[in-house]
């Protein structure tokens, strides 16, 4: 029993955590985005993924506690969704490779005894993440020589951190993690040759990645993200609007 | 346990009180209901003056949500009903088929193009044309999929040149 517990604690961790951190570094195009079309989309998407991480968190403990208290090294995310912005093609890459995964992931758990019912809601408003990210991969990947650059050099700098996407999470049995990678490949791969980009090379993994953000080690930017988003609750604890 | 409770026939009480939180607009599309759009999943007497209420959010984020449940209290106090409870459940999964065709027929009145009937595949349809709210027009083309509200895309009439919100099918 106890383990079942602590199954499901540490995996709703590892969903919530992976949907807050990409939330707030979404948050961070407010007022920086090219166009306000696109400024309104990632705001929406970031809000989509933040409902889904109170969710999450509040399934393994305080969401406010869990969210602004915890010190890096007890966050379950992906070193992925920590990354910086870079530029918009920068995130457009991290969307597309980020989204695919999300998708396939929560249809994984559509039917799961503890994460189905979030999953199986979730998985709708995901579609539309995945679909702006491909869009948006499509017109900028086969668009200037300048925009096919920048798409380009995004996901040779991403690549190396989405091989830990599919190393098995304790408390999601009900995934296939092969097939979930095989499905993620296929599906970022058509994306990307429809994109007339280049698939890279590179390992999955660093190979100076001495663990993973599951594990709870982290690259440098993700400190400083907390430490901005984290500054108000601890400066005045308690407080309430 | 919850399920079979269900099954029993809302009381002549339970069901003005249905009618009377399913009657509060929602707080940011105020010309629809919470009736209209299939938010209201239960509401149920649990010994005198005391009511459970379940709602369910369109997107797992929206920021309604606790406006919504306030509303519910606030009008479901004023029927003289001392204690009120306010759950929100995520299953089944709300989608934008459950809004009525009288929902529907309000958000065209006031602009908004209504979802397209949910497709077995999965949202985004992209085939099926949507119409203009302002001239009828189908020629309309897509501006961006993320608009004034998480639940709505923003989209542009050819014919007529007036930009809409559509909400879009979840």
């Amino acid at each position: 029993m106890t383990a079942t517990v602590s199954g499901t604690t540490g995996a709703a961790l590892v969903l919530g955590d992976d949907a807050l951190v990409l939330s707030h570094r979404l948050a961070e195009w407010a007022g920086h985005a090219p166009v306000l079309e696109e400024e309104v989309a990632l705001a929406n998407i970031a809000l989509d993924l933040l409902g889904q991480a109170r969710v999450l968190l509040s399934m393994a403990g305080d969401e406010d506690e869990l969210a602004y208290l915890r010190e890096e090294r007890a966050f379950r995310n992906l070193q992925l969704v920590e990354q910086p912005n870079g530029d918009f093609a920068h995130t457009i890459v991290r969307q597309l490779l980020f989204s695919t995964y999300q998708r396939f992931l929560y249809e994984a758990l559509a039917g799961d005894r503890v994460f189905g019912p979030l999953a199986a809601k979730a998985v709708k408003e995901v579609a539309y993440h995945q679909d702006h990210a491909e869009q948006w991969t499509l017109r900028l990947g086969d668009g200037t020589d300048e925009s096919q650059a920048r798409m380009q050099r995004g996901l040779d700098a991403l690549w190396r951190y989405t091989g830990e996407m599919f190393r098995p999470v304790d408390g999601l049995e009900s995934v296939k993690w092969q097939e979930l990678e095989a499905r993620w490949s296929s599906s970022v791969t058509s994306v990307i040759e429809r994109a007339t980009l280049r698939v890279p090379e590179g390992p999955r993994t660093g190979a100076w990645a001495a663990g993973a953000g599951r594990e709870g080690l982290h690259t440098e930017p993700f400190g400083r993200m907390l430490a901005e988003m984290q500054h108000l609750h601890r400066s005045h604890p308690g407080a309430s609007w | 346990m919850v399920t079979a409770e269900r099954t029993r026939e809302r009381t002549p009480l339970e069901q003005r009180l249905w009618e009377l939180a399913g009657a509060v607009p929602d707080p940011e599309l105020p010309m629809v209901t919470l009736g209209d759009l299939g938010i209201l999943r239960d509401l149920r007497m649990f010994g005198p003056g005391e009511v459970r209420v379940e709602i369910t959010p369109t997107y797992t984020g929206c920021p309604a949500v606790e406006a919504m449940s306030c509303d519910i209290e606030d009008v479901l106090h004023a029927e003289g009903v001392p204690e009120v409870t306010v759950r929100t459940v995520l299953a089944p999964a709300w989608t934008t088929d459950d809004i009525t065709a009288e929902g529907r027929r309000k958000l065209a009145a006031s602009g908004i193009a209504p979802p397209r009937p949910q497709p077995a595949d999965g949202p985004i349809p992209l085939t099926l044309a949507v119409r203009c709210p302002h001239c009828g027009s189908i020629d309309t083309e897509l501006l961006s999929r993320f608009s004034s509200t998480a639940c709505k895309a923003l989209r542009r009439c050819v014919s007529c040149r007036e930009p809409f919100d559509h909400f879009k099918e979840l």
